[in-house]
C-alpha cells in the first residue's frame, strides 16, 4: 500500500515536471497550442519548440535523471556505503575517457542516429566496468565488496590523469568541446539519441526491479543476507550490472552529471525512510524530475546564456550535502 | 538429530598464499531443542563452522545436513526458513527502524515480490514481545544500546521462525548486566519454544551455565564434545587456552564455573 502511495506520488511529481518544464524557456510556448491539430504542424511554432526544441531534452534529462538517482541508491546498498554514487566504482572515468579519444581524435564512426561520442563513451563505461569487476572477482570465491571499492577509486583516479593527458595533447577548439561535454548536457539535438538509449536504460530498469528487498539484506550485512535465503553473489552481480548500465547509458547520453546519483537518494530517504522497495522507484522518479527541474535553471537563470548542467547539479547538490552532513551530525 | 555435519572440511583459497585448513574433518550433531556450546580459542574455526552449518558457506569434502538432507539438495530460501543466525554485532548501512530490521526476518517466508502481511507484522511483534523489545518498534536501530541491538536481532532471528538458532559470539561486546540479560533470554527461549541452538562463544561460564552439550575446538579440529558436565574441566581449559584453570560445581549458580588460576 505504502509502495503504490509512493510510486504514484512521486510519479505525478514526475510527470508533472515534464509536462510542465518544456513550457518555460526564453521564448512563451503555451500547451494548448501545442497540442492543437488543426493546425499544420509545419506551421505551428508552438508545437515546433514544444516537441523539436525542448521535449527530447527534457525527455533525455527524465531518462538521465532516473538511471542516475536509481544507480545510486543501488550503489550505495552494494558497496554498503551511503556515500557512495554512481561515479564511485569508475564507470563514468572510463566513459569520459572513451569520449575524450573520440572528441579529441575526430573519429567519425556512427550507428544510425548515435554519434561517436555516446558510443565511445559507452565502450569506455563498459571497459572500465569489466576491470573493476575482474578485479573484485578474482582473488576470492565471492565478490569483494571493499575491492571493488579500492578499485573503482584508483581507476577513477587513473583515468582523471588519462583526461588531462588527452587534453595537455589536443588544440584549443578540441579541449573546449572536451572540457564542455564534462560539463554535462542534455542538448542531445533531437530524439534519435534519447530513443537510442531507451533500450539500455529498460534493461537496467528492469533488472533495478528485481533488486529491493534483496538489498536490504544487503544493507544489514552480507552473511546475514545469505542466512535470510538471499543468493548474495547473484544479488551483488546483478546489481553491479545493472547499476553499471544504468549510469554507462545515463553518462553516454549527457556526460557525467555530478551529484545526482548520491542527493536524490539521500533527499528521498527523508522522505519515505530507507526500505529500498520504496527507495528505488521513488528515487528513479525523483532524479527524473530533479534533473528535468536542474536543466530548467540552467536555460532560463541566465538566460540566452545557458549554465551548464554539471554545475547547477553541483551548486544545489554540493550544499545540500553539506547540510545534511551537519544535520546528520 | 535436526542439524549436522558429517567429516567436512574447509579450506580459505586464495590465489598465490598456500591453501590453509580453517576445518578439517569436523563431525557435529545438534539434536532438536538442545543448547550446544562451541569453544575454542580464537582462529580455531568456530565462525567457519556456523557460517557452514548455515549454509552461507559450501564445504569442500564433507556434508551437512538439516533434518537428514544436505544442504547441497535444498535452497537457499527453504535453509532459512528452519536455520536462522545472529551474529556478534550487526551494522546495517542505513537508518532503518527496530521493526524494520525485524521484519527482515521474514524475509525467507516471502514469495519474490511479495510485502510483509499483517500475520508477518504480527509475528515480528510476537518476537519482539518475547525480546523485550516490542516498545523499541519505532526506534532507529542504530540509536539503540548495546543489548538492545542483540535483543532486537535476536528477535529478527525468531520472526524467521527457526528450529535451529546459530549464535557467534552474542554477548562479546556487551556488559556483565546484558550477558546474564541475553544468557536467560536464550536459555528461556529455547526452553519455551524448543529452539535448538549453538552458541559460539568465549564466555567459558555463559556456556558453563546455559549450555547442556559443548563442542570443543583448536586448530580447525574438534577436541571433543558431549556433556557440559564430562567435558568442561580444567585439563580441557589448559589443552583448548594452554591457560591453568580450575573447573568446578558452584552451588549457589547452579552450574561449573571457570576460573583461572595464576602459575608464574
Amino acid at each position: 500500500m505504502r509502495v503504490v502511495a509512493t510510486v504514484l506520488g512521486f510519479g505525478a511529481l514526475a510527470c508533472l515536471t515534464c509536462l510542465l518544464a518544456p513550457l518555460v524557456g526564453s521564448t512563451h510556448v503555451s500547451l494548448v497550442r501545442a497540442f492543437d491539430r488543426s493546425m499544420p504542424f509545419a506551421d505551428n511554432v508552438d508545437a515546433q519548440i514544444f516537441f523539436v526544441a525542448r521535449l527530447p531534452r527534457v525527455l533525455a534529462g527524465a531518462l538521465v535523471g532516473a538511471g542516475l538517482a536509481a544507480a545510486g541508491v543501488v550503489f550505495q546498498a552494494l558497496l554498503r556505503n551511503p556515500l557512495a554514487d554512481p561515479f564511485t566504482l569508475g564507470v563514468s572515468g572510463g566513459a569520459s575517457v572513451g569520449a575524450m579519444l573520440a572528441l579529441t581524435s575526430g573519429l567519425s564512426l556512427a550507428i544510425g542516429p548515435v554519434s561517436p561520442v555516446p558510443l565511445a563513451s559507452l565502450a569506455g563505461a563498459a571497459g572500465a566496468a569489466l576491470i573493476v569487476y575482474r578485479l573484485a572477482t578474482s582473488a576470492r570465491r565471492a565478490m569483494s565488496t571493499s575491492v571493488l571499492l579500492l578499485a573503482g577509486v584508483t581507476l577513477n583516479a587513473f583515468f582523471s590523469a588519462v583526461i588531462m593527458l588527452l587534453q595537455y595533447v589536443s588544440d584549443f577548439a578540441q579541449v573546449y568541446r572536451a572540457l564542455r561535454w564534462l560539463m554535462g548536457d542534455l542538448d542531445v539535438g533531437g530524439l534519435g539519441p534519447v530513443v537510442a538509449a531507451v533500450p539500455l536504460m529498460t534493461i537496467a530498469l528492469v533488472l533495478f526491479a528485481l533488486l529491493p528487498s534483496a538489498l536490504n539484506q544487503l544493507s544489514v550485512g552480507s552473511d546475514a543476507a545469505a542466512s535470510r535465503g538471499v543468493d548474495v553473489g547473484r544479488v551483488q552481480r546483478i546489481a553491479f550490472i545493472s547499476a553499471s548500465l544504468a549510469t554507462s547509458a545515463a553518462v553516454s547520453l549527457a556526460g557525467p552529471i555530478g551529484f545526482v546519483g548520491i542527493v536524490v537518494p539521500h533527499l528521498v530517504r527523508l522522505i519515505v525512510g530507507v526500505d529500498h522497495r520504496l527507495v528505488l522507484p521513488a528515487s528513479a522518479l525523483f532524479g527524473a524530475a530533479f534533473l528535468v527541474g536542474c536543466d530548467l535553471v540552467a536555460r532560463t537563470l541566465f538566460a540566452p546564456v545557458e549554465i551548464p548542467l554539471g554545475i547547477v547539479t553541483a551548486m544545489i547538490g554540493g550544499p545540500f550535502f553539506l547540510w545534511l552532513l551537519v544535520r546528520r551530525g | 538429530m535436526i542439524l549436522s555435519a558429517r567429516h567436512v572440511s574447509y579450506t580459505h583459497r586464495s590465489k598465490r598464499r598456500t591453501a590453509a585448513f580453517a576445518l578439517r574433518d569436523v563431525s557435529v550433531a545438534i539434536e532438536r531443542g538442545s543448547l550446544t556450546g562451541l569453544l575454542g580459542p580464537n582462529g580455531c574455526g568456530k565462525t567457519t563452522l556456523l557460517r557452514l552449518l548455515a549454509g552461507i558457506l559450501q564445504p569442500d569434502a564433507g556434508t551437512v545436513t538439516l533434518d537428514r538432507r544436505s544442504l547441497r539438495d535444498l535452497t537457499r530460501r527453504a535453509v532459512a526458513r528452519r536455520v536462522a543466525v545472529v551474529p556478534q554485532e550487526t551494522h546495517p548501512a542505513f537508518d532503518y527502524t527496530a521493526m524494520e530490521m525485524v521484519l527482515m526476518g521474514r524475509h525467507p517466508h516471502l514469495a519474490p515480490f511479495e510485502l510483509e502481511g499483517p500475520r508477518d507484522v504480527d509475528l515480528a511483534f510476537a518476537a519482539m514481545g518475547r525480546t523485550g523489545t516490542d516498545h523499541l518498534a519505532d526506534r532507529a536501530y542504530m540509536t539503540l544500546s548495546g543489548g538492545e541491538k542483540q535483543r532486537v536481532i535476536i528477535a529478527s532471528a525468531l520472526a524467521q521462525e527457526p528450529e535451529v538458532l546459530l549464535l557467534d559470539e552474542p554477548t562479546a561486546s556487551l556488559d556483565l548486566g546484558y550477558q546474564v540479560e541475553i544468557a536467560s533470554l536464550l536459555q528461556r527461549l529455547n526452553r519455551e519454544r524448543s529452539v535448538a541452538m549453538i552458541i559460539a562463544t568465549h564466555d567459558l561460564n555463559l556456556a558453563a551455565s546455559i549450555c547442556d552439550t559443548l563442542v570443543l575446538m583448536r586448530d580447525g579440529q574438534i577436541q571433543a564434545q558431549g556433556p557440559t558436565r564430562e567435558v568442561l574441566d580444567s585439563d580441557a581449559v589448559q589443552r583448548l587456552y594452554g591457560v591453568a584453570a580450575e573447573v568446578r560445581h558452584h552451588d549457589a549458580a547452579g552450574h561449573l564455573i571457570v576460573v583461572p588460576v595464576k602459575r608464574w
